[in-house]
């Protein structure tokens, strides 16, 4: 549908049906944003003997999440005195503009989705590392030491682990031929889930995008009880939410992207066809941040260096070794 | 080459990790420390200079904001000075109600210790478990004294309230409980790969520095010297106990952790000892006079406390007021050594060996 609307002459009507459709899924995602944040705290509650949100908005605290919101925004709008004003003001806004760019490419089901482009997964990987100098400037622009230092530890961490990232994933480019989100889907309903055939870049991946999405145990840049508050040590209210906001729709990006990658998107299981597509996507990606957020039950943090030592002496050789592999398979058995 | 230049930081005194207004200056290149000078006393009340004009039993409220994580330890070591220059006779049953009071609190204070520590390494869950079983043992403390933090608990001659009834079958009960729960903590933590390597060989000091430093409690025995003054100069009745003294040889930050972890067993094990010969009658509190006044001279006594060694010294001109008081605080003695450990350590390294030597700053600051 939406591709057809892609190819027709730009009008006015054209215009506006496009511009009411990302409106809504603007707004699809920052619902899951409000409840995703609110199930983390439920969920880490949960492990941690607690209630978690409990009174805000009836039973489950199910308004928790805009009641923060809210106070976030009403908030005053501090800039310190020392930072360098125009690049303060500046970053929240660049980190935080990506995260919704890249949510164009992903589709939510075969027929949903905004831009079906041929190189899917290199857009989103390019985009998102446009985040890093939001982070980079939000250091810098803070004039302050902590926030320096968690910038600094951010762009690092973030260029070191989009390195296995990628590579973990050219196994399954080279199994399914193609860069298209909606293609490496396709390839997996003849071929089963690519989690069966790529373990090993199933995990490499995994704990990179851990690693991208700056969450427990990969949380240096806003080390708290190290750096403070990390690269937004300095930044509050509404600014300090559109990090936070970006934060989450990434997590909402990659979780989608690994269920796109290695569950199957929206392929049902064998026998449980008539579940709709959407259904099965919406019930593997909660599974995808489920584990995300137990981790953040479980996890210290790891230390700066070995971080770096982890992505460039493990991550990366292991990821390289399966793209071999894989095409060695390929070659000698699947041709 | 690339130049580089040092940068000036500082660490508190209102910073998440140095666990009260403790503050560090830090002279850092990138992200290595290059000199680091601790800078306290923000919280510096003169608990000494006080007592001089106060009555014995009125010092004793200030000894339980001393180390407020274990005050049990610290109103024991003044009224233990006090008696020590009366020499008077504790009765059974109020020696017994101490060593319970004072290892419930030790147990509560490394179980607190255990979860900042873990909290500093950013995993957020093992403090919530650590402060739900600290919990009962407040609840505990609490139906024994009347206070959670700040008991107020010991009197010269004995103690201020007697056990309730059954409060001895909870703490019974509790023990067991307790063990259940520590292979938890084990099983979360202790084996967990990122967290040996965050605290391996980290930290390290000899036997003979440790001494040299004028360490005390777990920070000495993590260097392997078997010192504990429970044992090696029993004071109450801790020589009719049957315990272990914990120590390491490696002397890292792990070896602190499994030192504390061990002394928690052992406490526990004390405790279940106590709680068996708890006499059934009997008085709390001995003879004394109303108005308590040692007899002139001076004496100085040491116990161990959950971070080392408490000494009380009182000189006494035979007034109702000592002379001079003076403490030895354990955790402002186990200080000394983090510039020399801090040199040409990482700032993630920094949290981790600040959160090893186990300070409270009530108790650096006196």
């Amino acid at each position: 549908m939406v591709q057809d609307l892609l190819e027709s002459s730009a009008g006015l009507m054209n215009f506006s049906i496009f511009f009411v459709l990302a409106v809504v899924l603007l707004f699809v995602i920052l619902g899951f944003v409000t409840m995703a944040i609110l199930a983390e705290r439920k969920v880490l509650g949960f492990m941690q003997g607690r209630y978690g949100p409990a009174h805000v908005g009836g039973k489950w605290g199910l308004l928790q999440s805009v009641a923060d919101v809210v106070k976030l925004l009403v908030k005053e709008d501090l800039i310190p005195k020392a930072a360098d004003k125009p690049l303060f003001i500046l970053a929240p806004v660049i980190a935080f503009a990506p995260s919704f760019m890249v949510m164009a490419t992903i589709p939510l089901t075969d027929k949903l989705q905004f831009a079906d482009l041929n190189v899917g997964f290199l857009y989103y990987i390019a985009i998102s590392g446009l985040t890093i100098v939001g982070m980079l400037m939000a250091g810098w622009a803070s004039n302050n030491k902590y926030s320096l230092l968690g910038g600094m530890r951010a762009a690092a961490q973030m260029i070191s682990y989009e390195i296995p990232l990628v590579m973990s994933v050219l196994g399954i480019v080279l199994l399914s031929g193609s860069l298209n989100l909606n293609d490496i889907v396709e390839t997996q309903q003849n071929s089963g889930w690519f989690i069966l055939w790529q373990p090993i870049a199933f995990i490499v991946f995994f704990i990179a995008a851990t690693a991208e999405l700056n969450r427990v145990p990969f949380d240096l840049a806003e080390a708290e009880n190290e750096l403070v508050a990390g690269f937004h040590t300095e930044y509050s209210g509404f600014r300090w939410a559109m990090f936070m906001l970006a934060e989450y729709v990434y997590m909402f990006a990659m979780s989608a992207l690994i269920t796109l990658l290695f569950l199957g998107g929206w392929l049902p299981l064998p026998f449980l066809g008539f579940i709709p597509g959407a259904v099965w996507f919406a019930l593997k990606f909660s599974v995808v941040v489920y584990i995300l957020i137990w981790f953040r039950a479980t996890f210290p943090r790891i230390r700066a260096d070995q971080l770096m030592e982890f992505a460039w002496k493990v991550l990366l050789p292991v990821a390289l070794g399966n793209i071999f592999l894989t095409a060695l398979i390929k070659e000698f058995f699947l041709k | 080459m690339i130049r580089t230049e040092e940068m000036l930081l500082n660490v508190g005194p209102q910073h998440p990790s140095t666990h009260g207004v403790f503050r560090l200056v830090l002279k850092i290149d990138g992200e290595i420390i290059v000199e680091a000078k601790p800078v306290i006393g923000y919280l510096h009340r003169g608990t000494e200079k006080l007592a001089e004009n106060l009555q014995y039993t009125q010092i004793i409220p200030y000894t339980d904001r001393m180390d407020y994580v274990s005050a049990m330890t610290n109103n024991y070591v003044l009224v233990h000075a006090v008696e020590t220059m009366m020499g008077v006779q504790i009765p059974e049953r109020a020696e017994y109600l101490r060593v319970l009071a004072m290892e419930l609190n030790r147990v509560a204070s490394h179980l607190l210790w255990w979860g900042t520590f873990i909290l500093d390494f950013g995993a957020t869950s093992p403090l919530l478990y650590a402060f739900r079983d600290r919990e009962m043992i407040l609840n505990l403390l609490n139906e024994l004294s009347g206070a959670r933090l700040t008991f107020n608990y010991m009197r010269v001659g004995g103690v201020k309230w007697d056990a309730p009834e059954g409060w001895i079958e909870k703490v019974a009960e509790f023990v067991p409980y307790l063990r259940e729960q520590l292979k938890g903590y084990h099983q979360l933590v202790s084996g967990n790969e990122i967290f040996l390597n965050r605290t391996k060989n980290i930290g390290i000091y000899t036997k003979e520095e440790a001494i040299q430093y004028s360490l005390s409690g777990p920070n000495l025995r993590s260097a392997g010297v078997k010192w504990d003054l429970r044992k090696d100069e029993p004071y109450s009745i801790y020589d009719r106990f049957d315990f272990n003294i914990v120590t390491r040889d490696e002397g890292d930050v792990l070896a602190r952790y499994h030192v504390r972890m061990g002394e928690i067993v052992e406490s526990l094990k004390i405790i279940e000892q106590a709680v068996q010969q708890f006499p059934k009658q009997g008085e709390i509190m001995a003879k004394v006079p109303k108005i308590i006044k040692a007899p002139k001279g001076e004496a100085f006594v040491r116990i161990e406390g959950s971070r080392g060694e408490i000494g009380c010294y009182i000189s006494s001109d035979g007034k109702k007021e000592p002379y001079r008081l003076k403490f030895r605080r354990p955790s402002f003695y186990n200080l000394q050594i983090l510039p020399k450990l801090l040199e040409g350590e990482s700032i993630s390294n920094l949290i981790a060996i600040l959160g090893a030597v186990d300070i409270v700053l009530g108790e650096v600051d006196g």
